[in-house]
């Protein structure tokens, strides 16, 4: 990768209001590029805001909706990544995030872990992504994560190994109260798991997060941008709205892969026939790796006459 | 036996964790009345004063979210209302210098308790709820407000209110706070102090408190609510840690059966798409 430098764009979008939401995107956008920055970082549906329910359908956009048409339009002048509620084909609406680059679509993540208990309920409303994979941006390879994509270690962990070295991770998360010295808890949860992400990863994590209120939730804010040694690079307040520039120094990114040459060590062959035993044993499948190397084709036999 | 190993006892896990950060807090509430309440294109908020730590806490977060221009506190006493709980609701009235309304309900109460014939305490304590209710939804419309809600999470949970009473709102920003961190947040606020230190009480009647109508402390109920509710520990495990087997148990009971205060009531499921069950749009739809 290059150095890039990464605006956060901490907004409150308006829940189900597309028009609203796509004047506060390119206001961000205006700013972000008087930042000079390369690539503005929305949250999670951030054209369409979170709690929508059945509203899901009236507000999903395919990729020939004229509002997209527009956004891609917008990313002539600067490399975006966007929430929203994407339709995809035999309708399946997907919680999306998509990379836009110079009027073109370089990436489309789709959400692969949708929460649907406690206070979500995802699961209802969208249809789960079920690819995790790396993409090139103009400054270098990133991979996209949308909010509980995160929880999953896995998910970051698939990105890295795919060769993605910025993290990008929108994100709608509620806050859940208070505490004393620990201030909106829901902050320093999310903080611990993006520093740990970064460190295990030894990558940039971009996390975005909206702020506002919908039915009574509250979503925290607190964006941050993290370098590989996990500590943070930028980041905004929790609860109001902003923007900030983080500089993602490439220097670091090496300085930090000879430090802890985590990557460098990863055993993806053990890995993947750990993974390949345990899936035969827990669903009784046979095993791909025996398949192929191990069994010899039966003798046709004969039927008997 | 190792000689070299200095013993160290675990600390206790802190469970039931009823503690608050009143700053952090503050902002989310003081956050949450502001969008909501813009959200509908008002700008004011109507709350019923009764003189305890609930009402005046709504009205210091509301003054905060909206100014004193954006609050209207409405004062409704019985004729057997305390009347320290008048002085301690102008005291809040004084201290914020809102917009305040008196509105005695004795004589709509009696006129109905006549009509009704003998109704007993509990019917009429409801019958008064009712009538504030009635009050504030008017006077909102006179002041193009929204009623703003004063029920806190121990009286949600428990169901001690009074439905389409004072449990009816058009927002709350109290409704999931527990009593005792009512407490804590009101003395961060600055609520004036006779306020804070009296015990609480529905004053539908002299000498009634809460505590003596639910036989616990809030202290005790919060706890076990705490644990019961936003833990999810089971209630065996609950007395195991030291509560008392039947406050446990009633505290239970008394959440499930008052389910019903915390609902809108059921609607009898004859069409594809019906209200309350698969038509799912949330409260702050806008299109």
């Amino acid at each position: 990768m290059q150095t890039v430098r990464v605006a956060l764009a901490q907004i409150a979008p308006k829940l189900g209001d597309l028009k609203s939401n796509f004047e506060i995107h390119l206001d961000a956008v205006a700013l972000a590029r008087r930042k000079k920055a390369h690539v503005v970082v929305f949250p999670e549906l951030s054209l369409t805001g979170y709690v929508l329910r059945d509203q899901v359908p009236e507000v999903a956009l395919s990729r020939e909706a004229p509002l997209f048409r527009k956004l891609l339009r917008a990313s002539a002048q600067i490399d975006m990544v966007v929430g929203f509620a994407e339709e995809t084909q035999g309708h399946r609406f997907h919680n999306a995030a998509a990379y836009l680059s110079k009027g073109r679509v370089l990436h489309i993540h789709r959400k692969i872990y949708l929460p649907t208990y406690g206070m979500f309920d995802e699961g209802r409303d969208f249809a789960a992504g079920d690819l995790v994979r790396a993409f090139e941006t103009p400054r270098g390879p990133a991979g996209i994560l949308i909010c509980e994509d995160a929880w999953h270690p896995t998910c970051a962990w698939l990105l890295v190994q795919d060769g993605a070295e910025i993290l990008i991770a929108p994100s709608s998360g509620p806050t859940r109260g208070a505490k004393p010295g620990r201030g909106i808890t829901s902050l320093t949860v999310w903080h611990d798991l993006l520093r740990t992400t970064a460190q295990f990863q030894t990558s940039f994590v971009v996390y975005v997060n909206r702020v506002g209120y919908e039915d009574g939730l509250n979503f925290g804010g607190g964006s941050a941008a993290l370098d590989p040694f996990g500590r943070i690079v930028a980041s905004l307040p929790g609860l109001s709205e902003g923007m900030t520039v983080a500089e993602l120094d490439v220097e670091v990114l090496r300085r930090a892969r000879t430090a802890y040459p985590l990557l460098r060590d990863e055993n993806l062959e053990l890995v993947h026939r750990e993974i390949a035993r345990i899936r035969q044993e827990r669903f009784q499948v046979p095993d791909p790796l025996d398949m192929v190397f191990l069994q010899e084709p039966a003798a046709p036999r004969r039927k008997a006459r | 036996m190792s000689r070299k190993l200095r013993w160290v006892a675990p600390a206790p896990l802190a469970e039931p964790d009823l503690s608050i950060d009143p700053e952090a807090t503050t902002s989310i509430l003081e956050g949450f009345i502001k969008k909501e309440v813009e959200r509908t294109g008002l700008r004011r908020v109507v709350l019923g004063l009764s003189g305890g730590i609930d009402s005046a806490l709504a009205a210091y977060l509301a003054v905060r979210a909206l100014g004193r221009s954006g609050v209207v506190g409405v004062l409704m006493p019985y004729r057997t209302s305390s009347p320290a709980s008048v002085r301690d609701a102008e005291s809040v009235v004084g201290d914020l210098g809102i917009l305040a309304e008196r509105f005695e309900i004795s004589e709509l109460v009696d006129v109905f308790a006549s009509k009704a014939g003998p109704i007993g305490p509990r019917r009429l304590g409801n019958v008064m709820a009712r009538v504030r209710m009635l009050v504030l939804y008017d006077r909102s419309a006179e002041h193009d407000a929204l009623v703003l809600g004063t029920s806190n999470k121990t009286e949600l949970l428990l169901g001690y209110g009074t439905i389409h009473g004072d449990l009816a709102s058009a927002l709350n920003p109290l409704g999931d706070l527990y009593k005792t961190q009512v407490r804590e947040l009101a003395r961060a606020l600055g609520v004036p102090k006779a306020i804070l230190a009296k015990a609480p009480s529905a004053d539908l009647f002299p000498a009634q408190t809460d505590e003596r109508d639910l036989g616990l402390t809030y202290d005790e109920m919060d706890r076990i609510l705490a644990l019961l509710v936003d833990a999810r520990v089971a209630p065996g495990t609950i007395v195991k840690r030291g509560f008392r087997r039947d406050a446990v148990e009633r505290l239970r009971r008394l959440v499930v059966r008052s389910q019903f205060k915390r609902k809108l009531p059921v609607v009898a499921k004859v069409s594809t798409r019906s209200v309350g069950w698969d038509f799912r749009y949330p409260r702050d739809w806008s299109s």
